[in-house]
């Protein structure tokens, strides 16, 4: 099964609509609650990424009987340097993203504790692909 | 417990999602960081913030929170009551800080 989401950069109201899809879906597949839950903790901290960051982005879900990939893809300013951004608490996200509560350098994180396998490729002033796995 | 007995006994107010008062709670959770909340909370519990903007149903959703209880008088953003009536996850209020919302929540809790 195959799903696919846009997401504008900046738009925050519309955050959290491709993980509650991805939730529904998985629910439907009788998914363990354990597995989706850490699967929607993972997808929104990317969508987040996406919006707080980037200037747009796609999500891409591929579900088969053994697992799930999700790529999250976007155009944006890129991570210069990756092993930092994994870092808890490094930050970038502006003053206005930081007062909503979002932006306290624990979404990378976040996503690594909740996937069996994140890859992240990122080039400067073109934006990033972030691949997540999780086994059922 | 019930959400519905929480706001009698705490005397809370109901901005929305009124069809979710009969949720059963598990516990509490406070803190104003999203992130923290999105990996850290767990299904049934009661979130206490200070944030009021829509991105906090979205989680509350996303964690099948029980209800989420706004803290020193704030009150939801409109897109946020709109959010809450339709996942029927009760947004209330309080007059009281986080500190002694918490503390009064968790004896309740712990009767």
């Amino acid at each position: 099964m195959k799903l696919f989401f846009s997401i504008q950069g900046g738009d925050f109201t519309r955050a959290g609509h491709p993980s509650s899809e991805v939730k529904k879906v998985l629910k439907q597949l009788d998914i363990d609650g354990k597995t989706i839950k850490n699967i929607v903790i993972a997808l929104y901290e990317a969508e987040v990424n996406v919006v707080a960051h980037a200037w747009r982005g796609t999500v891409s879900v591929e579900i088969d009987e053994n697992k799930i990939i999700i790529v999250v893809e976007d155009e944006g300013p890129g991570i210069p340097d990756i092993e930092q951004a994994m870092q808890a608490g490094f930050s970038t996200a502006s003053k206005k993203v930081r007062e909503m509560g979002f932006g306290a350098g624990m979404g990378l994180p976040n996503m690594k504790k909740n996937t069996d396998e994140l890859i992240i490729e990122s080039e400067v002033g073109k934006g990033t692909k972030v691949k997540m796995i999780n086994c059922f | 417990m019930k959400v519905s007995e929480i706001v009698e006994k705490l005397d809370l107010k109901v901005y929305s999602g009124r069809k979710g008062l009969d949720r059963e709670i598990s516990g509490g959770y406070v803190s104003d960081l999203l992130s923290d909340v999105m990996g850290n909370a767990q299904e049934g519990e009661v979130w206490i913030t200070l944030q009021v903007h829509q991105n906090v149903m979205a989680i509350a959703s996303l964690k099948d929170l029980a209800a989420v209880i706004l803290v020193n008088n704030l009150e939801p953003h409109e897109n946020t009551v709109r959010h809450s009536d339709d996942e029927n996850i009760p947004v209330l209020g309080t007059s009281l800080s986080t500190f002694e919302i918490s503390g009064k929540l968790y004896q309740l809790l712990n009767q």
